[in-house]
């Protein structure tokens, strides 16, 4: 019996060794500080307003944000427009509405309520302006991909020649941290291509990381309230677990003093 | 169930109470005699309680703005987590909930095995966790598949397609489970349908898994009968109440850190990506409680047995008071079995782990062997161990000091040989 | 000492039962509140109708926050008759005045305020609504006469963008 135990026990070990050796495979990331991680992490607004004039100027003319709302540019939390300046950029969109009393549909500028105008009428359309690709939805982009930010940030700046020896069919790119490394999206990002209004440089770094981060927030609207509500919560529950544990010390002691 | 006659002090209590006895049970709960050496391993169901509770009330709130259909889940869904007041919350609670409701009830099942609680005379409590824990397995699977993202969809393709196994009517039952010819949306709202019905089946099991408990009472660490009451005893109020909250906020703190700082670390990136039913993505893989027998599934490269290893090594459980022949309880007078135990608790996790891998190479022959030491485990060693084992003479009370030194000085508490 | 002991127990006690019901307060909140109007229901909250095709002495209903609106272009008999009520006369007083400050058009909330039913246009003992669950009689001003309602129809709140629009909310 004892040594079918110590065999066990031997290839218990060596399963565990080839398994942590087996799991060491995958690309590093790219990194780079995201404000909004850690117990008190919060977005940074500049980043915020910034990334959505990258959406707007170079992903949304293929990329629909089909669930986030004019409304909530200006909501706390996001990257808080005023309400002028978010009913100012939704009125620079179009959409349809109806049908009106003569059962005509009609078009409208956009109102706070409305969702992200998307680019295309729907999936189909999209593909078809695209080679066949969709490109997919931003709304949740940032929790629909393991790696998350990390991820996609590393995408964006991922772009590199093929090596040698691989060949890209036409309309498809090389990316170094894309899942098989193919993409059929092509370089979205180079040095200058956005201006900033509040004087940022726009290198390809900032904007990826400006980019990446209101990804985040569309994905994850509510990350500030939860963060701080979380600190609350958790601070509060120690001070009763601390109250609790003293309360069943007192009671407990009345046993063992008895017997 | 009463173990003593219970006679309430105003003139309407005894009224009310010869009519429903409520304030009898009440009493019968409050003063339920439990082993005084009760450890933490035993606060698990109490904890288990809240989190059907917790699961039962998020769930009740969250339907009310869910809308089980093909073409709607997915957006009622960021509905509920963008626009209703606090539903990000409430949805990352349930979501978290189901893990951490499965973690609890994994370390129940293992402190149950560890210190023998399926033995006589409890049988009957050990069959009805099992029932629940098949009916949690159930609830699970099915609220994973409502927001109807990609892994739903391919999950739930995936664990409906385990029925076509079945030699001749396999078929035809799949199809009857999907009300079509794939998944869709009358799969969507039966799901709905059973998901939002389950737990209250669950509820009333645990009723019944409680009712089974107060009739023996507890097993303790020692493993030995307790007479109660006695001084082994101590009323379930306050003393395991108290003990029980304690706990119950530990557990808490790791469930509120998962729901505020890590909501989805638990989940797979891939149900954020509506279903799409031309695209599977690259790696299915069930949620994590899922995971040992998904590798058991897999390990067996025929279709039918692979299923049938699958249920058997859940059904298995069912039989495990009849399989383990030995009569000691606790495995601390079981020095053999302790052993085993670890490797068992081992072998899980190992199962666990190539659960979530691809089933190729290595991993695949990890999981065979995995899977057949979990079997040897169940249907070999344990009847044997009952024979052949020699087991540390057991004291006469919980509370007499016990000579030769403990094996596991945690599961018997100090305090107990200071009496 | 031993006399101390019990009050330093309960104290203790006190302030666990405190601080837990103060937890348990704050777990009801998120969960009674999930039902309050969510924010998507809140920013629907205004709606612009063009009332070019109402001619006079007609209404048009329209949906405003899923409750019926009525925009009636009132005719100089209804608008006179309307004027005309004594006060005195009025379960709910109100003038007409400011109830239209646009006298042709009245813009009310078209639900009955006795139990919610939707009034009927031109019926009744007052030339104005009738609501035919329980018998409430309204005039040319939505104000309410006879019957169970104990107030006049609604007004909500409104303007004229321009001559042809009305944004409602």
């Amino acid at each position: 019996m004892k040594n079918i135990l110590k065999i066990s026990y031997l290839i218990i070990f060596l399963l565990a060794g080839t398994l942590t050796v087996n799991s060491a495979e995958k690309v590093d990331l790219l990194k780079t500080d995201w404000s909004f991680k850690g117990l008190f992490g919060k977005f940074d607004r500049g980043s915020l307003q910034r990334g959505y004039q990258v959406y707007t100027e170079v992903c949304a003319s293929c990329h629909s944000m089909k669930y986030v709302s004019y409304r909530n540019l200006f909501e706390p939390g996001g990257p808080e427009f005023t309400k002028d300046q978010a009913k100012a950029i939704a009125a620079g969109f179009e959409v349809t509405d109806g049908p009106n009393s003569d059962g005509e549909m009609f078009v409208r500028p956009a109102k706070l309520s409305d969702k992200f105008v998307m680019p295309f009428a729907n999936v189909k359309a999209a593909q078809a302006a695209n080679g066949g690709a969709y490109p997919p939805d931003m709304s949740v982009l940032a929790k629909a991909r393991s790696g998350g930010v990390d991820y996609i940030y590393s995408v964006l700046l991922g772009y590199e020649d093929p090596p040698s020896g691989v060949t890209l069919e036409d309309g498809v790119y090389y990316n170094k941290y894309m899942y098989g490394n193919n993409i059929k999206m092509s370089e979205p990002l180079s040095d200058g291509l956005v201006e900033y209004s509040d004087g940022t440089t726009a290198s390809k770094e900032q904007m990826a990381k400006d980019v990446t981060t209101f990804l985040m927030w569309a994905a994850e609207p509510h990350l500030e309230a939860r963060h701080k509500m979380g600190f609350r919560a958790i601070l509060y529950l120690i001070i009763l677990t601390i109250l609790v544990y003293f309360s069943m010390k007192k009671i407990w002691s009345r046993i063992e003093s008895e017997v | 169930m009463s173990d003593h006659e219970y006679v309430p002090a105003s003139k309407f209590g005894k009224w009310f109470n010869d009519r429903l006895p409520l304030l009898s049970l009440a009493s019968h709960l409050t003063d339920y005699p439990t082993p005084k050496n009760l450890n933490y391993w035993w606060t698990f169901g109490g904890i288990l309680t809240f989190c059907l509770i917790t699961q039962i009330v998020t769930g009740l709130t969250l339907a009310m703005h869910y809308i089980a259909h093909a073409d709607l889940a997915f957006e009622s869904v960021e509905h509920i987590m963008r626009d209703v007041n606090y539903g990000w919350l409430i949805r990352y609670i349930h979501a978290n909930g189901a893990s951490m409701f499965f973690l609890a009830v994994y370390i129940h099942i293992f402190r149950s095995l560890f210190y023998g609680s399926y033995k006589s005379p409890r049988e009957i409590i050990w069959i009805i966790g099992i029932i629940i824990y098949l009916l949690m397995m159930a609830a699970a699977f099915m609220g994973y598949v409502l927001p109807w993202g990609q892994m739903s969809f391919w999950g739930a393709t995936v664990i409906t397609n385990l029925f076509s196994a079945i030699p001749l009517v396999g078929e035809g039952i799949v199809n009857w489970l999907w009300g079509g010819y794939s998944v869709d949306n009358p799969t969507l709202t039966r799901f709905f349908t059973l998901h939002y019905l389950i737990p209250f089946l669950i509820l009333g099991l645990v009723v019944l898994h409680i009712w089974a408990l107060h009739i023996p009472g507890n097993n303790n660490p020692v493993g030995i009968d307790v007479k109660k009451p006695s001084k082994d005893t101590v009323p379930f109020h306050p003393y395991i109440v108290i003990k029980d909250a304690f706990a119950l906020l530990m557990f808490t703190i790791v469930f509120a850190f998962f729901v505020f700082y890590s909501p989805n670390i638990l989940g797979h990136a891939d149900n954020y990506i509506e279903a799409n039913p031309m695209v599977t993505p690259a790696h299915i893989v069930p949620e994590w409680y899922l995971l040992p027998f998904y590798a058991i599934l897999r390990s067996v490269p025929d279709k039918l047995m692979g299923v049938v290893a699958m249920l058997s090594a859940i059904l298995i459980l069912a039989a495990l008071p009849w399989l383990d022949t030995s009569k000691i309880r606790s495995a601390v007078f079981r020095p053999l079995y302790k052993q085993f135990y670890w490797i068992l608790v081992v072998d899980v996790l190992v199962l666990g782990y190539v659960g979530a891998m691809p089933a190729e190479g290595l991993y695949l022959l990890i999981a065979r062997v995995a899977t057949a030491y979990y079997f040897i485990h169940f249907l070999i060693i344990l009847p044997v161990l009952g024979f052949k084992e020699k087991t540390i003479p057991l004291p006469l009370s919980i509370t007499e000091p016990v000579l030769g030194g403990m094996p596991m000085a945690s599961a018997v508490k100090k305090k107990e040989s200071l009496n | 000492m031993s006399e101390k002991k019990p009050e330093r127990r309960e104290f203790l006690f006190t302030a666990s039962y405190a601080v837990g019901a103060v937890g348990v307060g704050a777990v009801v909140w998120p969960l009674v509140d999930q039902m309050n109007p969510d924010a998507s229901v809140k920013a629907l909250a205004s709606t612009e109708v063009d009332v070019s095709a109402v001619q006079s002495g007609k209404s048009i209903t329209v949906l405003w926050r899923g409750k019926p609106v009525f925009i009636k272009r009132r005719t100089p008999e209804e608008i006179a008759e309307a004027r005309a009520v004594k006060m005195e006369d009025l379960k709910d007083p109100q003038k007409d005045e400011d109830r239209a400050k646009n006298p042709e058009w009245l813009v009310m909330v078209g639900v009955c305020t006795h139990l919610g039913c939707v009034p009927l246009n031109d019926k009744g003992d007052y030339n104005g609504w009738f609501c035919p669950c329980h018998g409430s009689h309204y005039d040319t001003s939505g104000r309410i006469r006879k019957g169970p309602a104990p107030l006049n129809m609604e007004v909500p709140k409104y303007e004229f963008v321009n001559s042809n629009t009305i944004k409602i909310g």
